[in-house]
C-alpha cells in the first residue's frame, strides 16, 4: 500500500477529530471509518478536475452516506476542489458547509445528502443519463451499511440490475455499526455482498481499510459482465483512534481538546 | 386527460431530445408512440416510486429533462421526502405528473384517492403546482413546464373529461383563464372541477346572479393581482376544487385573504371534508360522501348572496 496514500489518510482523520471536536458535531465513527475509500477513489480511480468542478465529462462520486460530510469536505479541500481554510468555519452559521452537504454547496458535492437512501437512486439517474446521452465517465455512490435498511437502497438496486448500468458502482461502508446498534442485528443486512448478487449486481467483499484493495475493486466498472458493481467495504467504526475503534458511542460523541492531541499523535500527525 | 398528456409528450420528446419519460409501471400502450419515436428516453421505472424520483434528480443533474408519470396518490404520498429532498432541495427542473388527482380513481378507494396533495406539494419552496382541467390545459401546462426552470407537478384527472376549451387559450405559468365574466360573483376553479363551476353558473344565472367563471391551472404561484382584481369587481368569491379544504386552492385563496386584510368580496370555499371513504363508491358519491355535490354548492351560494344582500 502506498505510503503517501496512508500518510493521506491519517492526515484526513486527524481534520476530522479536529473538526468534530471545534463544530461539537457528532457522526465522527462512520466518518473515520470511511476515509480509505475516498482516500482511494479521489487518489485512485477518479477522474475529476478540481479547477472544474462541473466539466461534463468527470466521473460522479455521490456521498450518499451525508452525515460524514467531514470526510467528503476535507477530502475535498485536500484535492483543491475547495480551499483548506473553508474547513475551519465547518458548521459555523453561514458556512457553505453544514453538517450535512448541501446541493452544489461547493465544487466536487454532487448532491444532497443527509437524509439516508437517497444517493443509490440519484447516481443511478447519473449512470442513467451517461447512458442517454452516451457518455462514459463512471458514477460512483458511497452509502453506510445502517443506510441499507432504506427500502429505496433496494429499489435502485433492483433497477440498476436490472438495467445493468455497468458503469455505475456502490460501496458500502460496513463498519457494522448503525446509530444505536449493531447493524446485522438491527436488521438482517447479512449477508451483505450476496445480496447486491441476488439483485442483479457484481459484487466484491474487500478490506475496507486497504486501499491498494479499493482502488483495483473501484476500477471494475464497466464491468465485462454488465453488472454495476457493488463494493462490500469491511471497515471498523472510528478507524485510525484506537479507544474509538468499534465504539458506537463516537457516532454521537464529540472529543475534548485531549482527545484530539492523542489521537492526532496516534495518527503520527504530532 | 391521460390521452392528453400522451400525445403531448410525444411530441414534446421529439422536439426536445433532453426529454425523458419515467413510468411507474403505468400507461400499458398509453406511451406506445413515444416509446416508438425515442426508445431510449423511456424507462418504466417499476413500482418503485422512491427510486424513480431519485433516478429523475440524477436525470436532471445531467443536463437532462425528466418528466415522471404515475398515479398521483403514489407519486406524491411514497416519494414526498424524496420529492421534497431530491427535487425541490436541489431546485431541478423535473415535471412530475399525477394522474387520477382528487377522486380521479373514486372507485378504488382511498389508497387511490389524493385529495391532500395540492397542500402538501404546495408547502415545496421552489414547487409550481399546476391542476390543469381538461386535455386542453394538460397539453398548455405540459408544454410550459417543460419551459420552466425548476420543479413543476402537474396534477391531471385520469380520462374521458369533458374539453372545456374549443380552441387552446393563451396560457402561461400563473396566468388564469376567464371562462366567462359576470359581474355578481367570481367562481375560481382549479382542475377537473371546471364544468361543476360552468353548470353552476348557468343556474345561478337562471335565478339573476351573474357568475364569473375562472378556470386557475396554477395553483402555486398564485396570482396575487388577479386575486385583488376579482376581490375589488365582485361582491362574492368562490374557490371549488377536488381536494380537501384544508391546504389546497381554497386555503392558498384564504390565505391570501387574511394577509390582505381589506378584499372587498368575501369568500367562500368548496372542497372536500377532512374525511376517508369507508365503502365502496364511484365519483360523484364519493364527492356526495365527501361533503360536496354541485347542488349543495349552488344553495349555499344563493343563500350566501341573498343573506348578503
Amino acid at each position: 500500500m502506498s505510503t503517501d496514500l496512508k500518510r493521506i489518510a491519517a492526515q484526513i482523520r486527524g481534520k476530522l477529530v479536529e473538526m468534530s471536536h471545534k463544530a461539537e458535531t457528532p457522526h465522527l465513527g462512520g466518518s473515520l471509518s470511511c476515509v480509505d475509500i475516498l482516500v482511494a477513489a479521489y487518489w485512485g480511480v477518479l477522474n475529476v478536475n478540481p479547477k472544474d468542478g462541473v466539466d461534463p465529462k468527470r466521473d460522479r462520486f455521490v456521498f450518499s452516506k451525508g452525515h460524514a460530510a467531514t470526510a467528503l469536505y476535507t477530502t475535498l479541500a485536500m484535492k483543491g476542489f475547495i480551499s483548506p481554510s473553508m474547513l475551519d468555519n465547518y458548521a459555523e452559521p453561514g458556512s457553505p458547509l453544514c453538517e450535512h452537504p448541501g446541493p452544489q454547496c461547493v465544487p466536487g458535492v454532487e448532491a444532497a445528502t443527509g437524509s439516508l437512501g437517497h444517493g443509490l437512486p440519484i447516481a443511478a439517474g447519473m449512470a442513467l443519463a451517461a447512458r442517454i446521452k452516451g457518455e462514459t465517465h463512471r458514477v460512483f455512490a458511497l452509502l453506510s451499511d445502517g443506510e441499507c435498511d432504506e427500502g429505496s437502497v433496494w429499489e435502485a438496486a433492483m433497477f440498476a440490475g436490472g438495467q445493468k448500468l455497468s458503469s455505475l458502482t456502490a460501496i458500502v461502508d460496513y463498519n457494522k455499526w448503525q446509530a444505536t446498534g449493531r447493524s446485522n442485528e438491527v436488521m438482517a443486512l447479512a449477508p451483505l455482498a450476496d445480496k447486491w448478487r441476488a439483485f442483479g449486481w457484481h459484487a466484491v467483499d474487500l478490506d475496507g481499510h486497504n486501499i491498494d484493495e479499493l482502488i483495483a475493486a473501484l476500477k471494475l466498472a464497466p464491468h465485462a459482465s454488465g453488472k454495476p458493481v457493488a463494493i462490500v467495504a469491511n471497515t471498523v467504526k472510528g478507524k485510525g483512534v484506537s479507544y474509538m475503534e468499534d465504539d458506537n458511542n463516537w457516532h454521537y460523541r464529540t472529543p475534548t481538546a485531549e482527545e484530539v492531541v492523542s489521537a492526532k499523535k496516534e495518527l503520527e500527525l504530532l | 386527460m391521460r390521452n392528453a398528456f400522451a400525445a403531448e409528450i410525444t411530441k414534446l420528446g421529439a422536439e426536445d431530445k433532453r426529454v425523458v419519460l419515467l413510468s411507474g409501471d403505468i400507461g400499458n400502450r398509453l406511451f406506445d408512440k413515444y416509446k416508438d419515436a425515442q426508445a431510449d428516453r423511456f424507462l418504466n421505472c417499476g413500482v418503485a416510486e422512491q427510486n424513480m424520483i431519485g433516478m429523475a434528480a440524477g436525470l436532471a443533474l445531467s443536463g437532462l429533462r425528466p418528466v415522471v408519470y404515475t398515479i398521483n396518490s403514489f407519486l406524491i404520498n411514497r416519494a414526498y421526502e424524496q420529492i421534497r429532498l431530491d427535487v425541490a432541495y436541489h431546485n431541478l427542473p423535473i415535471v412530475l405528473v399525477g394522474v387520477g388527482g382528487g377522486l380521479g380513481y373514486a372507485s378504488l378507494g382511498p389508497t387511490h384517492h389524493s385529495l391532500e396533495d395540492v397542500a402538501v406539494m404546495r408547502a415545496l419552496p421552489h414547487m409550481t403546482v399546476l391542476c390543469p382541467a381538461d386535455p386542453v390545459e394538460t397539453k398548455l401546462t405540459l408544454r410550459e413546464a417543460l419551459k420552466h426552470d425548476g420543479p413543476v407537478f402537474i396534477r391531471i384527472g385520469k380520462k374521458g373529461e369533458e374539453v372545456m376549451h374549443k380552441e387552446p387559450p393563451a396560457f402561461k405559468i400563473g396566468q388564469p383563464i376567464v371562462m366567462q365574466k359576470g359581474k355578481d360573483i367570481c367562481l375560481i376553479s382549479t382542475g377537473v372541477m371546471l364544468p361543476v363551476a360552468m353548470q353552476a353558473a348557468k343556474e345561478l344565472a337562471s335565478d339573476g346572479i351573474a357568475v364569473e367563471v375562472v378556470s386557475m391551472p396554477t395553483i402555486k404561484p398564485l396570482n396575487e393581482k388577479f386575486l385583488g382584481e376579482m376581490f375589488k369587481s365582485h361582491g362574492l368569491v368562490v374557490t371549488l376544487e377536488e381536494h380537501s379544504l384544508i391546504g389546497g386552492l381554497g386555503s392558498a385563496v384564504a390565505e391570501w385573504v387574511a394577509d390582505n386584510a381589506r378584499p372587498g368580496a368575501s369568500l367562500m370555499r368548496f372542497g372536500t371534508g377532512d374525511s376517508f371513504i369507508h365503502e365502496a363508491s364511484v365519483l360523484d358519491y364519493a364527492r356526495e360522501k365527501l361533503g360536496f355535490t354541485p347542488a349543495k354548492m349552488i344553495d349555499e351560494i344563493k343563500k350566501h348572496w341573498r343573506k348578503r344582500k
